[in-house]
């Protein structure tokens, strides 16, 4: 038994299918046909001839291809490129349609569509009409689509959703606040039945229908909507509000005589305002709301939309996304990375603020990395694409944030445990008001009945709740990202709040994690520049890290080495090498020694601060001692010393002997030093912190630390973009420095509260609103709340928590404050 | 009378409980094809709103916004720790990989827009 999946064309509808499998149960070898109109795909299970499937497929009118004949041809043949907007397209089917209409334009050689931005690309000879017309023959409409058109067009359709809201609000209030001011200046609101008056509610009450079917009708299709899908939203809630209003009013108006003489009063208004207000509420909010998502689409803006790329000697400009990786680009001065790459030649300077937070330009030379979306200030680079499209560190850095703002923290699940049952809960609580007015409360009860019911449906307000949390993390994430840190999950944010212990690995997290030449201690009648000659000679043949960290230094005073002979690396000891006939040694105090030469100067003053002292010797004289240390990065010194102000203990750990570890924490002023941990045991070090009862984060570059990274309660990279780092810590740092883990420990502090906020003034709002509503108070004022008032205040709650929300926007790193 | 507003006030509330907790799992649930289903996003629903999947299986579904207003801007699911800002005007894509059998909630942001994903 095997299955065989064909293509189909044209196939719309349950007749089709059946047609379909009448024409193919006769062929020989069939035994279950399965139709997909979605994917205009058959699949037969059985063993029948291909080519009989096909045959029978065309005699029923269903033009079938093969699978592999529809391939797209290769991408070689292309000789000019065009992109269309496609409208119309609503389904997978719809795809394969227009992608044939497409291919069998003369002049094609290959088409694509892109259901999900509903782009098509085209590649060939064939004019841009010739390709709108057969996708317009074919159902659907095209259009030649520009790039730099997409994010315009998505502000004006915001626009034109916030004018809309506008119109239904004037819609609203322009019928509303006459019969309210009417009303309140003393206007007669009741209903006389046989008086010209009922004529004129039955006018007024027909003008809150058309300003319920028009301004308000989305409350209503939603809510019916809903309704048949067993679901409950805030569109119930107001549908069931506004909506109970204008019935009981109607009734009031058309058989006055079935309610007692005090409950014939209309309620027109208040349908009228409540709907005027919300779609107030809701244009006020569209404005909020669209800051809240800034710092995402800043980043998204980031990226460069064209790219230069040299191919075959020849310059052209292309979209940025059909650049592949191994091309080779061009970026210059002004001009933004298009791709993640490696430059291949010239030398330039980069801004990577954006994505480190850092703010000063890096150099960048053949060999150097380069990140798509940074900005090259100086010179022209060359660079061979590493990384394109969703693969770019900023690709990533955007997914990531997304799913982040997505995220939620412990906190805010309460809010969602509510949220889910909310609306009909709200419902049971306005039924069971109503009744108790209705059993239990003063004449005229009917009346009573409706204002509790309206007004606690109207006053809950079920968005302030489910805003609560979401909206501050996507501020406080973004905002975070931003500054190059970049938060992976809401639980992150909640226990960094809470940290109260802090583990810095030692090596690239607090020094540069890369040795360098510190200082040079001389022997009597010897010169510095002399001896890193020497020594840069004897290493250049080297590759040990501090080989390397010598080399640098000499390459820096612009010295150039010599070539040495009879170079010898002894493990453990040194190297050693003959020059103009004299032999060089360039290793540890004990081999010296050992050689016989006396060691005549102190190295003291080196270990003291650190540095590993290398000894230089020519034949059996001490010519000097050169220090090599991993240099404290800069303000590692200023960044441990505010965690200590945020109240953490701070731990540092590495592999290094007490010795230098003690002088390095000393230096940095850490409270705790666990010196000579072997890397596989730094995760059990974070752990007995933490059976001590410590909530401990670790603080690590994210590739040998992975292990600690997991273990600790919170795990941050720091100074790196590569994927294990992002994968294997909660929180990553873009930028190198230790700031940046004070900085997110504050924003992540600032979003909790932020949050808190939030939920206890929507619990709070919802909680003391909707027993008001129902009529808790009437003993004490002797009235109840207007379901009008109830409209405002609901309108009101949920800016109330966007905009708060968006006052995290304001929080300024240490950075900033500078 | 009385007694029938009262009568009348408790089946309504026997109705909402019923309506909106009791019977929603008989609610009517479309399989997510092998090419991918696509969910509308308007007037409040997702439409279809309960979507049934084989564990074990890439799900791809896409999202078709068509409300304009903020509440329709995101789709979370709940416990896949996946979520998707939706554009309007476009088509959303989001890949779920090889979720595990059991039953999932995916709503806007604030949970007005709400859908379930039964995964078997």
């Amino acid at each position: 038994m095997q299955t065989q999946r064909f293509d189909i064309q044209g196939a719309s509808c349950q007749g089709c299918v059946r047609k379909i499998r009448q024409a193919l149960d006769p062929v020989a070898g069939v035994d279950d046909v399965q139709v997909d109109l979605d994917a205009q795909q058959v699949t037969v299970t059985g063993t029948p001839d291909s080519a009989d499937v096909q045959a029978a497929l065309a005699k029923a009118g269903y033009a079938a291809e093969d699978k592999q004949q529809t391939a797209p041809s290769s991408p070689a043949s292309t000789d000019q490129e065009q992109q269309l907007a496609i409208t119309g397209a609503t389904c997978a089917a719809c795809v394969r349609t227009i992608e044939n209409a497409l291919r069998n334009t003369p002049g094609v050689t290959q088409a694509q569509m892109n259901f999900a931005d509903r782009t098509a690309r085209v590649s060939g000879s064939a004019d841009s009409q010739a390709l709108i017309d057969a996708v317009e023959k074919a159902g659907y409409g095209a259009s030649p689509l520009d790039d730099s058109d997409d994010g315009n067009a998505r502000e004006e359709q915001e626009q034109q959703h916030y004018r809309r809201l506008l119109r239904h609000m004037w819609l609203g209030l322009g019928l509303g606040v006459p019969l309210m001011a009417w009303g309140l200046l003393g206007g007669d609101m009741m209903v006389r039945p046989g008086e010209a008056s009922q004529w004129v509610w039955l006018g007024i009450g027909l003008l809150t229908l058309a300003v319920l079917a028009t301004a308000g009708r989305h409350f209503f299709v939603g809510a019916w909507k809903a309704f048949r899908n067993h679901n409950a939203n805030m569109d119930t809630l107001i549908a069931l509000g506004t909506g109970a209003a204008w019935l009981y009013s109607m009734a009031v108006v058309l058989i006055p005589a079935a309610l007692p003489e005090a409950a014939r009063h209309v309620y027109f208004e208040a349908s009228a305002m409540i709907i005027g207000l919300i779609n107030l509420g809701q244009a006020l909010e569209v404005r909020a709301r669209g800051k809240t998502s800034a710092a995402v689409k800043r980043l998204l803006d980031l990226g460069a939309k064209t790219a230069r790329v040299v191919r075959d000697g020849k310059e052209q400009d292309i979209p940025v996304d059909q650049v592949q990786t191994d091309d080779i680009l061009r970026v210059r001065p002004g001009e933004k990375i298009a791709v993640d790459g490696i430059v291949e030649e010239g030398e330039s300077r980069l801004d990577e603020s954006m994505l480190t937070g850092e703010p000063m330009p890096v150099s960048k030379s053949a060999g150097d990395t380069v990140s798509a979306g940074t900005l090259n200030e100086g010179g022209t680079l060359l660079y061979r694409a590493t990384a394109v499209g969703k693969d770019t560190a900023l690709s990533r850095i955007v997914a990531l944030v997304k799913k982040a703002q997505g995220s939620k923290p412990p906190i805010g699940r309460l809010a969602d445990d509510v949220s889910a049952v909310f609306v009909p809960t709200i419902m049971l609580i306005a039924v069971v008001a109503a009744l108790a007015w209705f059993n239990l409360g003063p004449e005229p009860r009917i009346t009573h009945m409706l204002i509790s019911a309206t007004t606690v449906l109207i006053i809950a307000c079920p968005c302030a709740l489910g805003l609560a949390t979401p909206m501050s993390i996507m501020v406080g994430v973004g905002k975070a990202a931003e500054h190059g840190i970049l938060i992976r999950e809401g639980d992150a944010l909640q226990t960094s709040s809470k940290l109260d212990t802090i583990v810095l690995d030692k090596t690239g997290t607090i020094t540069e994690g890369k040795p360098a030449l510190t200082e040079i201690l001389c022997a009597e009648g010897q010169q510095e520049d002399t001896l890193l000659q020497l020594a840069a000679s004897l290493e250049s043949g080297s590759e040990h890290p501090l080989a390397r960290a010598i080399v640098e230094a000499a390459e820096q005073r612009e010295l150039t080495p010599d070539r040495a002979d009879n170079f010898q690396a002894l493990n453990g000891k040194g190297v050693s090498a003959t020059l103009d006939g004299k032999q060089y040694r360039l290793g540890n105090r004990r081999w010296l020694e050992s050689e016989g030469i006396t060691v005549s100067l102190n190295s003291d003053s080196l270990t003291e601060r650190g540095a590993t002292p290398l000894f230089l010797a020519e034949d059996n004289s001490l010519l000097g001692i050169l220090g090599v240390a991993d240099r404290i990065k800069e303000d590692s010194r200023e960044a441990i010393a505010r965690l200590k102000d945020q109240g953490l203990t701070v731990v540092m750990i590495t592999g290094d002997i007490q010795a230098s570890a003690d002088a390095i924490a000393k230096q940095v002023g850490v409270d705790q030093v666990m010196a000579e941990v072997l890397p596989e045991d730094k995760a059990k070090k974070v752990q007995s912190l933490q059976e001590e009862g410590r909530i401990v984060a670790m603080v690590g570059d994210g590739i040998n630390d992975a292990p600690a990274l997991a273990q600790a309660d919170v795990g941050f990279a720091i100074g790196t973009g590569t994927d294990v780092a992002i994968e294997s810590a909660a929180i990553t740092l873009m930028g190198g420095s230790l700031h940046g883990v004070a900085d997110a420990m504050a924003i992540s502090s600032a979003t909790v509260r932020n949050i808190k906020q939030n939920l206890f003034g929507a619990f709070i709002y919802n909680s003391l609103g909707v027993p008001v509503a129902a009529g808790v108070l009437y003993p004490l004022t002797g009235s109840l709340l207007s379901p009008v008032i109830a409209g405002a205040a609901m309108s009101l709650s949920s800016v109330t928590v966007v905009s708060n929300a968006n006052r995290l926007r304001l929080f300024k790193t240490q950075r900033d404050k500078r | 009378m009385t007694l029938l507003i009262n009568l009348a006030g408790l089946l309504l509330m026997v109705g909402i409980v019923w309506w909106f907790w009791l019977s929603k799992s008989t609610t009517q649930s479309q399989p997510v094809s092998d090419q991918g289903t696509t969910i509308v996003v308007a007037d409040g629903v997702y439409n279809p709103a309960t979507l049934r999947a084989r564990a074990g299986e890439t799900l791809t579904l896409h999202f078709d916004r068509q409300d304009p207003s903020p509440c329709a801007e995101q789709v979370v699911f709940h416990g896949l720790d996946v979520s998707e800002f939706l554009e309007t005007g476009t088509i959303t894509t989001v890949t779920l990989n090889n979720p595990p059998a059991g039953e999932y909630r995916f709503t806007c942001q604030m949970q007005m827009y709400q859908g379930r994903l039964i995964v078997s």
